[in-house]
């Protein structure tokens, strides 16, 4: 009685894995397939060098390049907001900062992962546009900038909060043995903590980066879904996964080209994050194989 | 000549009195022993001299700490020149995972002196005097973590010789250590005493016995016996001295 008990609590248990495990093969699949059927009408190479975007037009292009520049324009734009602020805060709250104050701070922070991203779309493009657009004249209503920036602020807790946990996880004694030496806080925590927690703090950029190439509201809303060639941030752009957003809400044809191109724009998406969660965690391996 | 001297010193944790009272002059150029069980303060009393307690939360202290005549926890002390003259060597080996010249040089870096050719001569002779220079004369650009245990600790002397202090501190410098290892900072500590006024905290009483000029001993907060290590290891004039370094105790 009790043996078939375990038995089926087990086989329960490894069912649930089994459904996440299957779930991510479905979607592989389908993106697998989708796209392969893309590519019998599309080459891989126009798809790779083509400049244009224009598969819902009558002159049709399939190049993605346009829709890859927007996201790595969006993306870095919030990386560069993200980072100096992020790493700022966790030295602040590992290195400066008195324990209370980090135990109130750190969870407060924290709810800015929390908020829905449609929230910061609009903030994107009700708030922070028309204040960039006091600052930069004839700055229009869409453009990279702006929804770069809340983006950036919306993976500060991010870099923030993994960071900080890198910086905390330091022995107690590496920090004394600089004190000990005469350092004062500002180069301990610059020169011997940042570099020892180095790799803790570049896999929080790269899964903050991997976020925000993924992250599709705030661009959909703001940035203006326009598929243009530019590294100008303040133009407006499309990235691969606002077009996803565009084609899926639109009228377009279950099972004709237009209809496939957002499996190929998705597969493009899922090969980069992909490789940067790989990144991510073989950085984090050697980083652990460093310490023990 | 005195070096350190410690006037009616208390100290707290919170509401925790960890040191109580404690009266003591340490002469130039010897070794100083501090004795006692777990938890008896010598630890504490050891980090007042160069101040490491300053960031503890809920440390508090009363007395004076004087080091050269001059009263370290003065308000216009400037901690890091003080740390820079009162070196400490920490009970687990703590390089700084750098190369080993990186790890010698620090001290020196972080006072602004970059000539490479100061550095260089710096970290031979500080490496000479730490009797590490043979073994890695060779491989100064290798990482300080690959070092055995025993290398490690002896690269944070010569890392804390570097900076040219008056003082070392040294927090259980062996006890982390295998015998071979230990019996090399022990023969350290002796040379090094021709230079330096050197204070050590163990757990190891033949350690103090054999390297030591002056030991106290510590007991819960207190000072109870502090003589010349010959004679408090012979005659200990406290019956809890006596007890505790016949084993009785602690």
């Amino acid at each position: 009685m009790r043996k078939t008990k375990e038995k089926i609590i087990e086989a329960l248990l490894s069912f649930s894995g089994l459904i996440t495990i299957l779930t991510t093969i479905g979607i592989i699949w389908v993106l697998a397939s989708e796209s392969f059927s893309f590519f019998r009408e599309v080459s891989l190479i126009d798809f790779l060098t083509d400049t244009e975007w224009t598969p819902l037009f009558t002159q049709k292009h399939y190049g993605i390049l346009p829709l890859l520049s927007g996201t790595f324009l969006v993306t870095m734009i919030a990386v560069m907001v993200a980072m100096p602020i992020g790493l700022s805060i966790a030295i602040y709250l590992s290195d400066y900062a008195h324990r209370k104050f980090r135990d109130t701070v750190k969870p407060m922070l924290e709810v800015l992962a929390a908020v829905p991203t449609v929230v910061y779309g609009f903030f994107a493009l009700t708030v922070v546009t028309p204040f960039l657009q006091n600052i930069i004249p004839g700055l229009g209503s869409f453009n990279a900038l702006s929804a770069g920036i809340v983006m950036g602020i919306m993976i500060i807790p991010m870099v923030s909060s993994l960071s900080e946990d890198a910086l905390r996880a330091l022995p107690k004694s590496l920090r004394e043995a600089s004190f000990g030496m005469g350092a004062t806080r500002f180069q301990t925590a610059f020169k011997v903590a940042v570099p020892a927690a180095s790799s803790g703090i570049v896999v929080s950029i790269i899964l903050a980066f991997a976020r925000a190439i993924g992250e599709t509201m705030i661009v959909a809303i703001a940035a203006g879904q326009q598929p243009i060639l530019t590294m100008d941030p303040r133009d407006a752009v499309e990235t691969i996964t606002a077009y996803i957003v565009q084609v899926s809400l639109g009228d377009v044809q279950h099972g004709s080209l237009e209809y496939k191109t957002i499996f190929a724009a998705g597969i493009t998406l899922f090969v980069f994050t992909f490789i940067l969660n790989n990144i991510s965690f073989w950085v984090k391996k050697r980083y652990q194989e460093k310490y023990e | 000549m005195k070096k350190l001297l410690a006037n009616k010193v208390d100290a707290y944790y919170g509401d925790n009195h960890v040191l109580k009272d404690i009266n003591l002059e340490i002469k130039e150029n010897s070794v100083t022993a501090f004795i006692g069980p777990s938890g008896c303060g010598k630890s504490t009393f050891l980090r007042m001299f160069n101040r490491m307690n300053d960031y503890i939360d809920g440390f508090r202290k009363e007395g004076q700490i004087i080091i050269d005549g001059k009263e370290i926890y003065k308000k216009k002390v400037k901690v890091e020149e003080l740390r820079q003259n009162v070196g400490m060597v920490f009970q687990k080996p703590n390089p700084f995972p750098k190369s080993i010249y990186e790890n010698v040089v620090y001290g020196l870096k972080i006072q602004g002196i970059k000539d490479k050719k100061v550095l260089a001569e710096v970290v031979e002779k500080s490496l000479i005097q730490a009797a590490l220079w043979e073994e890695v004369k060779d491989s100064l650009n290798k990482s300080a973590l690959s070092l055995s245990g025993g290398q490690q600790q002896r690269l944070c002397i010569a890392r804390t010789l570097a900076v040219e202090p008056s003082v070392i501190l040294m927090d259980e410098p062996a006890s982390a250590l295998d015998p071979i290892s230990t019996s090399k900072i022990e023969e350290l500590i002796d040379s090094l005493k021709e230079n330096y006024t050197i204070v050590i905290v163990t757990h190891n009483m033949q350690q103090a016995a054999r390297i030591s000029d002056k030991t106290a001993f510590f007991y819960m907060g207190e000072l109870i016996e502090y003589d010349n290590t010959k004679d408090l290891f012979t005659h200990p004039k406290n019956e809890r001295t006596e007890n505790y370094i016949t084993g009785r105790f602690g």
